[in-house]
């Protein structure tokens, strides 16, 4: 028998430039906070799930280690980058749904900005050799490659994309943990440098220090701890075919203008009993502003190309903690967190008005995650 | 010697998948690989077809020419080897014979969708670069 799953609790580090500490301690602190947010004793957790690219983290091995686990009864390290939260997500709940494991901890904690920095960092793979000694190399190309194109077929341009990036700055704002809160208007999105064209530096996340974990839990459990429980009603990952040879090769991928979002929507929303006119909050996840719109587009949540008009209207709260951009490139962990931070209403000045469904997402491109999240009601 | 990391901008690391296409490019030729059951060719060179799992194939010569299905401008180099190339155009090019390739695009005035180009052979110290030049 399955049992509903609920997400219990969130916690995070500070969000730096530097935060002067090994990463493992950035990841134990995190678990700790959502522990204690969630009012969950420590030493009740029998499971951690993390990711990491390359080896830019610490496995979950030793975050059970520096938390003194009684003991571990499901540990997961995904080589993924942004393509994993909702999809640890998902293999979490399923474990939790069977009773494989009991109260797991989600985590995602890295140096990303005085450490090794993503964005340019050599993934591993087959697929380097033919990018980085020509010097295709570094992530924003890649997203780039796909924006320009995405553009073109469905009639936006770069006030769309400015749109995204002035949108997420004004709930950065908003949001004490951003670390991008400086407003921004038109023309200051187009007076910011180019640094791949069509991507200016307000297009672009910025790489952060620090950690974000959740903790998951049976909805039972949850309903007897400190916050409001937030259901996991879906959870689901898709690849196309040919996803490539490693998460920098989309040579192989035909269409650049449909994201993973385009295969996973029916799937998703059908799991979760609901249907995309139904979301009252997008947490989507926006290493660069065209993933936005290319989510938006492939969620359902307007009509194709119609996904910059969406975000210029207002009508759907999009990215409250002002996403990647905004907040800082914690790999989404922090906007899967944000969701459960808008269901549970405790988004503070951010917080949208209504808040019973909320859709998030994890990735950009060929492959990636997403998961529908709800009140408990 | 092969080192387990790779420096990033290196030569390619040449393996057995990919060693004639590095070696083709050296005498000024793109070699493809062709799936012997579904008649693919294919990009990146690789032990079986992306497209049916066969691991047969043979290797030929292909006429590379092609169109452009996106591009970027890199105004921003992200290693020190590239700082003096700034701004360079990176395309993904869709050869008439069917796989597409990122590459280097020379003299790209009047890039648009589906401008129509041609290969030219970079040489480095050590190995050859494919990049592309619009055509006329």
């Amino acid at each position: 028998m399955a049992d509903p799953v609920a997400v219990a609790g969130v916690g995070y580090t500070r969000f730096s430039r530097a935060s002067g500490r090994p990463v493992l301690d950035l990841a134990a602190d995190a678990a700790v906070a959502a522990c204690a947010d969630a009012g969950l004793p420590l030493h009740e957790v029998d499971g951690i799930a993390s990711h990491m690219v390359g080896a830019d983290s610490e496995n979950a091995q030793a975050v059970g280690t520096a938390l003194a686990l009684p003991g571990l009864r499901l540990v997961l390290d995904l080589n993924q980058a942004g393509h994993a939260p909702c999809n640890l997500l998902g293999h979490v709940a399923a474990a939790v749904a069977s009773g494989h494991a009991r109260h797991v901890l989600i985590f995602r904690a890295l140096n990303g900005r005085s450490g090794p920095k993503v964005g340019s960092a050599r993934f591993p793979g087959r697929g380097g050799q033919f990018r980085y000694p020509i010097g295709y190399d570094a992530y924003p190309m890649y997203i780039a490659m796909w924006a320009r194109r995405y553009l073109h077929e469905t009639g936006q341009d770069a006030r769309d994309l400015a749109a995204v990036a002035i949108a997420h700055r004004e709930y950065a704002v908003r949001n004490e943990r951003a670390v991008r809160r400086t407003p921004l208007d038109l023309d200051g999105y187009f007076a910011s440098p180019l640094v791949v064209d069509p991507f200016r530096a307000a297009d672009c996340t910025t790489e952060v220090d620090g950690a974000c974990a959740l903790l998951v839990t049976t909805l039972e459990r949850a309903r007897d701890l400190r916050r409001p429980p937030v259901r996991v009603a879906a959870a689901a990952y898709r690849a196309g075919p040919r996803p490539g040879l490693d998460i920098g090769d989309h040579v192989l991928t035909e269409d650049y203008t449909r994201n993973f979002t385009d295969l996973l929507r029916d799937e998703l929303f059908g799991r979760a009993g609901v249907t995309p006119a139904d979301v009252d909050v997008a947490c989507v996840y926006d290493c660069f502003t065209s993933a936005v719109l290319m989510s938006l587009d492939g969620l359902g949540l307007c009509e194709r190309g119609g996904a910059g008009e969406l975000v210029r209207s207002g009508l759907l709260p999009i990215n409250p903690h002002g996403g990647l951009l905004g907040e800082g490139y914690l790999h989404g962990m922090n906007t899967l967190a944000e969701a459960v931070l808008q269901v549970q209403g405790r988004g503070g000045d951010r917080q949208a008005a209504r808040h019973d469904v909320a859709v998030v997402t994890s990735g950009a491109l060929m492959d990636g995650s997403a998961a529908v999240l709800t009140a408990d009601r | 010697m092969r080192t387990p990391c790779p420096s990033p901008t290196g030569p390619p690391e040449a393996d057995p998948d990919s060693g004639p296409f590095w070696a083709a490019l050296r005498e000024r030729r793109v070699v493809l690989q062709r799936c012997a059951a579904c008649a693919r060719l294919r990009f990146p060179p690789m032990g079986r077809c992306p497209w049916c799992a066969d691991p047969r194939s043979t290797r030929e010569e292909v006429h590379a020419v092609g169109s452009v299905y996106s591009w970027v401008v890199v105004h921003r180099a992200f290693r020190p080897e590239f700082a003096a190339d700034v701004p360079y155009v990176v395309a993904t090019v869709d050869l008439d014979a069917g796989p597409r390739l990122a590459l280097r695009l020379e003299r790209p005035a009047g890039i648009g969708f589906g401008s129509r180009v041609h290969p030219v052979f970079h040489r480095h110290a050590d190995w050859t670069e494919l990049r592309m030049a619009l055509d006329g």
